[in-house]
């Protein structure tokens, strides 16, 4: 988290502190302010977390990534970042020019990849989960997958509803933390339609190997949340993991 | 309806939730919601409206029918008509007016606060400059007592806000320690659990508890909970000092909060039967935008919900209100300066009506703010007055991933302003060697001794 160089126990008695907790704890003084190094490792992570949500998705360098997977690029109704960030409305709807692009048929799954608030995590993360997810999937039939920008979460429910499926996940950039700018989200949601609420969804956070989840690790808890839906018909509240798998789960997305 | 012409032009205001909102500073949650003024004319054209508006209205007309929310039951129905006397004939300008003349003084406010509507406060404070909040607002101090007593003049709180990804006990216990060794701690120490699991919870109490109590700590703690988990804590005999709650101005949003009045008033009387440190057991938070969040804002603007949030909050007497400014993110307040706008009414309008005002100072990473903009809140509230801030490990909160401030931030205010501790935590301090005689903390001075707190 800082670059403050490590010092030995003997020399710095805070060290016992700082090594008990991921926090900014024992960043010494400067009277009553930060060291210059404290602070400038602050002002980096910020930074990259500021131009992880600024960053301009491209759908294209995913689309390579998939390795010949269909893929249909969208957008939102949002035009700009500055207009996504303060309408989260429009960033729910799809571009009316798009919406003639998503035919519908007969899916079990289809799969969105959006920016969200981190394009840096769709980059990152995103291709390398949904190769992860089709190979342990066989049998399904998935449909392509839609690579979306300026998105929100409910897009899913737009796209996914267009193009016939019984599910859909949305994989999203989250709302970048100054020690994490490029962790990836995965909504569960079944039958999709505009206006789903948040209550019926089920999500996987914090996927961002080697720092958090792994993409076997999502990708399991994924298939069991997709199996169960499938079984039971829902997503949501009803549908959680009880098992005491080594993943948490949650309904609600309060960083997307 | 409301009509005034500005230079020429017409402007007509539908009704008072419409005019309220038409002249509230501008702000991206507002235009979210389609309420805000759609040109400059309009917004002080409507600001001039509300100026020629008499305060005895809002006795006669509701932003939200009277039927339909019992947040407004409650704010009709505990009005103090006595009390409201003194400033009855005013208009709304008239009223912002008086509150800057020398006749507002603090035990004037005082008694006036029963006589005042959350949505005459807002009014009110929708005329007024930043610099008018912070001149008015200084002069209303809110004294509350559990084991320390904060808000007193010359004197600045923290809340200590040791957070861990995991509930790890050791992680929140090295945050308490070096929040410690910078003088904070003493508004609470109050953790954000990150999950809502009763057993985390009490494991989270028990552990602040054991350490208040080995090192004679006076403060009090908190794990922010739901008001049910909490009420589950008391139940299973934990040592529950306050009651938190997460607290918005309508029915509809308080219910999206798992809450209702009723709710509130039995899990404080089972807190208070606890009887651990005084009759103030309510710490509650709020924030400009949860309704709207919530989809139960009809049609009223965020600033005047938020200030409806504190009629909710003055119900149940609380030793702690906190306003956490920049929290909800850039579609509801935009930039460093809508949240600076924002901490500054949220912190008046709570004073106004009473209430032991603290405000997060805080920003997400994807509002248009950073630190600077966070160490000039952060003075002007100092400056009027602020009860108590937030205390996180280098303004990082890790849990919550967002930016707060400080225990850097604790001793360069307090130091440039000349804030003590509140007392009976400045003794406790001072009976380790660490502050000097003017109740700041001495510099590389009682950390050590504090590190014999880890586990």
């Amino acid at each position: 988290m800082t670059d403050v160089a490590a010092e030995t126990p003997e020399a710095d008695p805070f060290a016992r502190l700082r090594a008990m907790t991921p926090a900014r704890v024992a960043l010494g003084r400067s009277g009553p302010g930060l060291p210059t190094d404290a602070m400038l490792a602050f002002q980096r992570d910020h930074a990259l977390a500021r131009d992880a949500v600024h960053a301009a998705f491209d759908p294209e360098s995913v689309a390579t990534q998939l390795a010949g997977l269909p893929t249909v690029i969208v957008a939102s109704r949002a035009s700009d970042r500055a207009a996504y960030l303060r309408r989260p409305d429009l960033g729910r709807r799809l571009a009316e020019a798009d919406r003639a692009r998503l035919d519908p048929g007969d899916w079990d799954l289809v799969i969105v990849v959006a920016d969200g608030l981190s394009a840096t995590a769709a980059h990152a993360h995103a291709a390398p989960l949904v190769l992860s997810l089709g190979a342990r999937l066989p049998g399904w039939r998935i449909g392509p997958v839609v690579l979306a920008s300026m998105a929100r979460v409910a897009l899913g429910d737009e796209i996914g509803g267009r193009l016939g499926a019984r599910m859909v996940l949305m994989l999203i950039g989250e709302r970048p933390g100054l020690s994490a700018p490029d962790s990836l989200g995965a909504y569960l949601t079944w039958n999709p339609a505009v206006g789903r609420l948040d209550s019926e969804r089920n999500c996987v956070s914090n996927i961002r190997p080697p720092h958090g989840l792994g993409y076997g690790a999502a990708a399991d808890a994924l298939c069991w949340l997709m199996t169960s839906a499938r079984t039971l018909g829902l997503t949501g509240v009803a549908l959680r993991n009880d098992e005491g798998l080594a993943w948490s789960v949650g309904n609600t997305p309060p960083l997307a | 309806m409301f009509v005034t012409t500005l230079s020429g032009q017409r402007f007509v205001f539908d009704d008072l939730k419409t005019l309220l909102a038409r002249a509230t500073p501008a702000r991206s949650g507002d235009e979210l919601a389609g309420v805000a003024a759609t040109s400059h004319a309009e917004r002080v054209a409507a600001r001039w409206a509300l100026a020629g508006t008499p305060l005895r209205l809002f006795l006669d007309v509701a932003v939200i029918p009277y039927e339909a929310d019992e947040v407004t039951r409650l704010i009709f129905d505990s009005h103090c008509p006595e009390a409201f006397a003194p400033v009855s004939h005013l208009t709304v300008g008239g009223f912002r007016d008086w509150l800057l003349s020398e006749a507002a003084t603090d035990d004037a406010l005082a008694a006036l606060g029963p006589g005042l509507t959350p949505e005459m406060v807002a009014a009110v404070s929708k005329l007024m400059r930043n610099q008018d909040l912070i001149a008015v607002a200084s002069r209303r101090r809110v004294v509350t007592r559990f084991r320390t007593t904060v808000g007193q003049a010359g004197r600045l709180a923290i809340r200590l806000q040791p957070n861990s990804p995991t509930d790890d006990p050791r992680e929140v216990a090295a945050a308490i320690i070096d929040g410690l060794t910078y003088g904070c701690g003493d508004a609470v120490i109050g953790v954000n659990p990150a999950g809502d699991s009763l057993a985390a919870s009490i494991d989270l109490l028990r552990l602040i508890d054991d350490l208040r109590l080995r090192h004679a700590i006076p403060t009090q703690s908190c794990v922010l909970s739901h008001v049910t988990t909490t009420l589950a804590a008391v139940e299973h005999g934990a040592p529950v000092d306050l009651l938190f709650q997460s607290i918005a101005g309508t029915e509809a949003a308080n219910r999206g909060f798992g809450i209702d009045l009723a709710l509130l008033a039995e899990a404080r009387a089972a807190t208070l039967s606890l009887k651990r440190g005084g009759d103030q057991v309510c710490y509650f938070e709020t924030g400009q935008g949860s309704a709207l969040s919530a989809g139960g804002h009809h049609g009223v603007d965020q600033q005047t919900l938020e200030t409806r949030a504190y009629a909710v909050a003055r119900a149940f007497d609380p030793f702690l209100v906190n306003t956490v400014v920049g929290f909800i993110g850039p579609e509801y307040l935009y930039d460093g300066k809508q949240i600076t706008r924002a901490g500054l009414e949220d912190h008046f309008c709570g004073k106004l009506l009473g209430l032991p005002m603290g405000v997060d100072v805080c920003h997400t990473n994807h509002a248009e703010a950073d630190q600077d903009d966070m160490d000039v809140l952060l003075t002007l509230l100092a400056v009027a007055g602020v009860n108590f801030v937030m205390g996180v490990p280098g303004a990082d909160d890790v849990m919550l991933n967002y930016q707060s401030t400080s225990f850097h931030d604790a001793l360069y205010v307090r130091k440039v302003l000349g804030l003590r501790p509140a007392p009976e935590f400045e003794a406790w301090l001072a009976s380790l060697g660490m502050v000097g005689e003017d109740g700041l903390v001495l510099p590389h001075v009682g950390g050590a001794a504090l590190l014999d707190f880890a586990p």
